[in-house]
């Protein structure tokens, strides 16, 4: 008798998603739905949406939600997690909302130790208004705002926000991971865990950065943008973990 | 329960919020509004409350975001520069609905400007400095005992109508000491918020957003707000009429100048010269209706603000052209001294002759 | 048969990433169209050889795949 092994995680609703065929936001969100689902937690999770192209999370989610202004998620998981310090917060956020307007919110949070969980999708360009270049947007990579490809004297740099945050000593937990094929996929669910068990503790700020294709936003088909994550994406933004509890250090 | 202490505007400030329950602060230093940030962070902690310095304004109205989303009472205060960072948050709050106080203790501007009092910010305050039709429920005290008792309202007022109160005040009122009584009241019955994001335990989800991507959808939203602010024009405007009976001429001013043209009424009087004053309490909702009775009874009405003429609108809105309307102002912190505005008046009694 | 997968064959959008991650190439994209106009995936074990391994699945951003497996009796 054939017993079902895989299936939609209950946290998440039924329904098709408005993403591109191809795009990684689907699969973070089925990583997200079955980590919540796994701790159990989905009665005392509430979600910061961004502004991009994950803004609709909540139509595929089942828990309480806000949906923030761009770049604003971490103030606003603060407050409420100040509020209710027992209830369990996650901020969902692009490159541009996170790693450009919102860099001061990110900073500060993680400096604070917030007690939440980020989610941070690096798909090097902003997708919902079309494919323009962002913070994460590698060098040469052309977008629609760097037509001639970015190069460091006219756009700067890419920005690493892992290895960034995990400097800060109010963060606890700090990876970098891609969702660009199965092996990737499972070891981004096993840092995403440790996220939130690292929230759920109560040990302090985790943020994880998931390497993520945006086949429209690169011009690329589905099946093209995976390869580019491996061998464009990764060695700009390697993987890792950058920062882990401490407790966790002495275990080892 | 009501102790008389000697305060300044800015620790009552604090004070008034925690009386009405509020135990939630995020905030940002920016002069002349300090002390209120300075306050409350040691006081919130004394009442189980909690006090952020937030990285910058912005940050702070979209922690005051998250705390009235999860169903707090919370406030937050700043001046000019920084309540001009926070419109943007301001604007997503009241399409949210969340109910909040937020205090301006007014600056000169614009730009950097000065330290020294204004009432520069009152088309930002009442006419929506942020995007979108939406506004906030404005409240202009003229004393520190007023102001504490205008703060403790606007809590009330925030949840009654879900949508933030900003208490306008300025640098005089913020830095003053005066006597003041923090009378108990009975707790207002609000509705229960059963809305608010908690957790999803025993209910179905809630979301706190603003999107609305279907213009008939967006369309029937604005119109509800509407409703709001066509309610609190109904219920809650609040004005004081001064000596208005017998004036042949009228001042209309708000907040510190109202105080300063209380003095200027009294000297003219004594020189036989029968001035009233209207002092709107809420500039939004304004009092228009009381203008245009007191339009009926006098020819001129004299508005004096420490501005280059922004309620001077409102008060032409409500006198529809019934009566002179006289302007007389100072900016860049310069206050208008009572005599200055008896001068005015006077210059307006010759042009009556 | 030790395993097989069910493809929702609405909720897929042809991205086609289920069919490279099958190490045993059992997934095709389908020639007809569902209604949204995608060509969807389509699961061909003739020989029965799948294992029921999930990675067509974690590698499916729609969620429009389950799968199953023997039940050792």
């Amino acid at each position: 008798m054939m017993k079902v092994v895989f299936e939609r995680p209950k946290s998440m609703f039924p329904v098709p998603t408005h993403y591109c065929p191809g795009c990684g936001h689907g699969i973070v969100h089925r990583l997200l739905a079955e980590v919540i689902d796994e701790f159990g937690i989905r009665e005392r999770v509430v979600g910061v949406a961004p502004v991009g192209c994950a803004v609709l999370i909540y139509n595929y989610i089942n828990c309480d939600m806000y949906e923030a202004a761009h770049g604003r998620a971490p103030a606003i998981a603060t407050g409420c997690k100040r509020v209710h310090p027992d209830l369990i917060l996650f901020t969902y956020q692009g490159d541009g909302d996170l790693a450009s307007i919102g860099t001061a919110e990110i900073i500060h949070a993680a400096n604070r130790g917030e007690n939440i969980t980020v989610l941070f999708l690096n798909n090097a360009v902003y997708g919902m208004t079309g494919g323009q270049m962002a913070p994460t947007t590698i060098l040469g990579q052309r977008t629609t705002t760097s037509p001639l490809g970015r190069s460091p004297k006219r756009e700067g740099y890419p920005i690493r926000i892992a290895e960034m945050l995990a400097t800060l000593e109010g963060a606890t937990y700090i990876a970098r991971v891609a969702v660009h094929n199965p092996r990737a996929i499972i070891a981004a669910k096993k840092a995403l865990k440790k996220a939130f068990e690292v929230q759920i503790n109560g040990l302090g700020f985790s943020l994880v950065e998931f390497l993520s294709p945006c086949p429209t936003g690169w011009g690329m088909s589905s099946t093209e943008a995976p390869k580019w994550v491996e061998e464009k994406m990764i060695p700009s933004f390697p993987l890792g973990e950058f920062k882990v509890p401490k407790s966790e250090k002495s275990v080892k | 329960m009501g102790e008389k202490v000697l305060i300044t505007g800015n620790e009552a400030i604090g004070e008034a919020a925690i009386r009405a329950g509020c135990r939630f602060f995020f905030g940002y230093p920016i002069t002349p509004q300090n002390k209120i940030p300075e306050y409350l962070s040691y006081r919130l902690p004394q009442v189980g409350g909690c006090f952020i310095q937030a990285e910058s304004e912005i940050a702070a109205i979209y922690m005051v975001f998250g705390a009235a989303g999860a169903g707090a009472r919370v406030l937050t205060s700043s001046s000019g520069p920084g309540i001009s960072l926070k419109q943007e948050g301001i604007s997503y709050i009241s399409a949210a609905e969340l109910p909040c106080v937020i205090v301006n203790v007014m600056r000169a501007g614009p730009g950097l400007g000065g330290i020294l009092p204004s009432q520069s910010d009152y088309f930002q305050a009442t006419k929506g400095g942020g995007h979108g039709d939406y506004h906030l429920l404005v409240l202009a005290p003229s004393t520190v005992q007023e102001t504490v008792n205008l703060v403790m309202d606007a809590f009330d007022l925030a949840d009654k109508y879900r949508n933030p109160v900003i208490v306008l005040a300025d640098g005089y009122i913020g830095q003053m000491m005066e006597p003041v009584e923090f009378k108990g009241r009975p707790p207002k019955e609000l509705s229960a918020k059963d809305w608010t994001v908690t957790g999803a335990k025993n209910r179905p989800r809630n979301l706190i957003k603003s999107l609305y991507l279907d213009p008939e959808e967006l369309e029937q939203h604005n119109l509800k707000l509407h409703r709001k602010y066509l309610e609190m024009a109904k219920n809650d405007v609040r004005v004081e009429t001064y000596l208005t009976d017998d004036a042949e001429i009228i001042i209309a001013a708000y907040g510190t100048v109202a105080r300063i043209a209380k003095t200027a009424i009294k000297i003219l009087r004594e020189k036989g010269i029968k001035v009233g004053m209207v002092r709107p309490i809420t500039v939004f909702p304004f009092p228009y209706e009381t203008f245009t009775e007191i339009s009926e009874k006098v020819d001129d009405i004299l508005v004096v603000e420490m501005s280059l003429g922004q309620m001077i609108e409102d008060v032409k809105l409500g006198v529809c052209g019934r009566a002179n309307v006289h302007f007389y102002g100072r900016v860049g912190g310069m206050v208008p001294t009572y005599d200055e505005i008896v001068r005015e008046i006077e210059k307006i009694k010759r042009s009556q002759v | 048969m030790v395993g097989k997968i069910v493809i929702n064959k609405e909720l897929c959008k042809g991205c086609a990433l289920c069919v490279g991650a099958c190490p045993q190439k059992l997934i095709v994209v389908a020639e007809e169209i569902n209604s949204k106009g995608y060509h969807p995936a389509e699961f061909v074990d003739s020989n029965g050889v799948c294992t029921g391994c999930i990675l067509c699945a974690l590698m499916c951003p729609e969620v429009a795949i389950e799968v199953f497996r023997e039940e050792k009796t």
